[in-house]
């Protein structure tokens, strides 16, 4: 069950350039949580009225944690908030991601892409290998390595591991599983979602889109999926995903 | 005091409603809001078959608004009356079905399957601005306009109200073509024509490159518009656009509207359509407003 709250923010500090970490006291919707949903955080301030689509990191202890990059007004918004100011939040929000019987996963975080999958490594039972991908110097490794089997770094720049993206570094690698996760830029999700058809491996990937109400009821963000008859309509990603299985999504 | 209202001879509990397309058919705000404490709610447009919609990006933000492009995406009439209907009858509101077309055959096609279904209200849109045939293109021009409201209008069984577009010179002007048409009522106004430009990526923010806008910055415009028809015309007045709390309802009451829409402020907050009830309540307790009638139109 989706609630509004307004939750106390117990740290929120820049963990590297424009990127934060807030970490928000809600008991009810931390526990609630599922690896791969969002929340709607509001900005309070009248003249941006939308709240703003953030991934859960992590929820537990009654706490939801949020990484998330300072790219516009809203998100200039949150990252000067301060310990002990609170916070309005809509969540849990969308279904997050699918668990499976699936023994061996394969998890490929983006950019900022990378957050809402540390959660679902902390949650998944089996064999976990960790690819994440940054431009430069990514984020949250170091925990990563904490949940994981194995944790791979690719940076476009080779600043941080293996020069290259993602997908080139699986390739290299020969990372084989029997589930793929993958959060990232668009771009970056099909190329993941070829590798998982070269694999013959499933995949499931969460997407993202510019959004209102987050809930279900304006029908604003919306991917085009097909169906098991290949037939092709707009699903929203508020509520029908954000995760879709890679081959449902029609890529373009 | 009293809160109630009633448009054509159905009686709203009070004047809220919901703006077609801010809402869908209320389950997913039913998380958080009792429906039973609404006027009525407004359903998302629904046409004779399901439409797929516009590509995304379909929402931008702008100061103090939103432009949008969705298209009406919807899974069609039959849908609608098989699932939505049973739903919100579950509640003790009033149902107001908003009624889209490309044609006026797929108008009429909608409001003939609506006949003998339990709902209150017809809300005809000819006023969407993002859909490239019907739509607006219906609304904007005074004989269009009325040609379309008396066809389908042979067909309803219920009262219908026509939803104006603000894209005109002269609102008053399709207001009483619509009225000569047949239109027991009117609503607005739908959204405002607008573009935003990403002048990073050098292009449109929406795929559509146009879209509507809402939100607290066109409230000015609306409450003109309402009250310019209000004074030419005989028949009930939905006010909408912009409508984030009471005081903003009491504006479109006092420049003549029966009932108030709130839409995009849903967005923004949940609970928006309960804090204006309750705004409304408090205004008229604060201000010895004994009957909402009172202040109708009073500017």
């Amino acid at each position: 069950m989706k609630k509004i709250i307004y939750g106390e923010i117990l740290s929120n500090d820049e963990i590297s350039t424009n990127i934060f970490d807030m970490k928000v006291k809600a008991e009810d919707i931390s526990k609630e949580a599922k690896a791969g949903q969002f929340a709607q955080l509001f900005t309070g301030k009248g003249e941006l009225i939308l709240p703003r689509p953030i991934s859960i990191c992590e929820a537990e202890n009654g706490i939801l944690r949020f990484v998330y990059m300072k790219v516009g007004k809203g998100t200039d918004v949150f990252s000067k908030m301060k310990k002990g100011e609170s916070i309005k939040i809509l969540a849990p929000c969308g279904n997050g991601f699918y668990m499976t019987d699936a023994k061996e996963h394969i998890i490929v975080g983006g950019g900022i892409g990378i957050p809402p999958m540390l959660e679902l490594t902390k949650r998944l039972k089996g064999k976990k290998t960790v690819i994440l991908g940054s431009r430069s110097k990514g984020i949250l490794a170091e925990e990563f390595k904490k949940y994981a089997d194995e944790v791979y770094i690719a940076s476009d720049d080779g600043s941080e591991g293996f020069k290259g993206n993602v997908v080139d570094l699986m390739r290299e690698k020969n990372i084989t599983g029997d589930m793929i996760y993958a959060c990232g830029p668009k771009i970056m999700l099909k190329f993941v979602s070829m590798y998982a058809d070269e694999k013959n491996t499933e995949c499931q990937v969460s997407m993202e889109e510019r959004m209102a109400c987050g809930i279900g009821a304006c029908v604003g963000c919306v991917v085009k999926i097909k169906d098991s008859k290949g037939e092709e309509s707009y699903k929203k990603v508020c509520k029908d995903g954000p995760v879709f299985y890679s081959s449902e999504v029609v890529w373009e | 005091m009293n809160t109630s209202v009633e448009i054509c001879g159905v009686k709203m509990k009070n004047p809220v409603t919901t703006a077609s397309g801010t809402f869908a058919s209320g389950r997913e705000y039913g998380e958080f809001i009792d429906l039973n404490r609404l006027g009525a709610v407004t359903v998302k447009g629904v046409a004779s078959k399901a439409w797929s919609g516009n590509p995304a990006p379909r929402i931008a933000e702008v100061y103090g608004g939103m432009l949008n492009s969705v298209g009406l995406q919807n899974p069609g009439v039959d849908w609608f009356i098989e699932n939505d209907i049973p739903f919100l009858r579950e509640y003790d509101t009033k149902i107001i079905v908003n009624v889209c077309g490309h044609s006026e055959e797929e108008y009429v096609d909608v409001v003939k399957k609506l006949r003998g279904a339990d709902v209150d209200l017809l809300e005809l849109n000819i006023s969407c601005p993002n859909v490239s045939e019907g739509g607006m293109a219906f609304g904007t021009d005074p004989k269009t306009a009325e040609n379309i409201v008396r066809e389908v209008k042979k067909y309803a069984d219920k009262p219908l109200i026509v939803k104006l577009s603000p894209n005109v010179t002269d609102i008053t002007a399709i207001a009483k073509a619509d009225v000569n048409g047949g239109a027991d009522a009117l609503s607005l106004i739908n959204t405002v024509n607008a573009m935003k430009i990403d002048i990073y990526r050098r292009k449109a923010v929406l795929s559509r490159k146009t879209g509507g806008m809402s939100g607290p910055a066109v409230k000015p415009i609306a409450v003109r518009m309402v009250y310019e028809v209000c004074n030419q015309v005989n028949v009930p007045v939905i006010g909408m656009g912009g409508i984030s709390n009471g005081e903003d309802a009491i504006e479109f009451i006092m420049a003549g509207a029966t009932m108030v829409s709130v839409g995009t402020a849903n967005f923004t907050d949940p609970f928006a359509t309960i804090k204006t009830i309750e705004g409304i309540e408090a205004y008229m307790k604060k201000y010895n407003v004994n009957d909402i009638r009172d202040i109708r139109g009073i500017v």
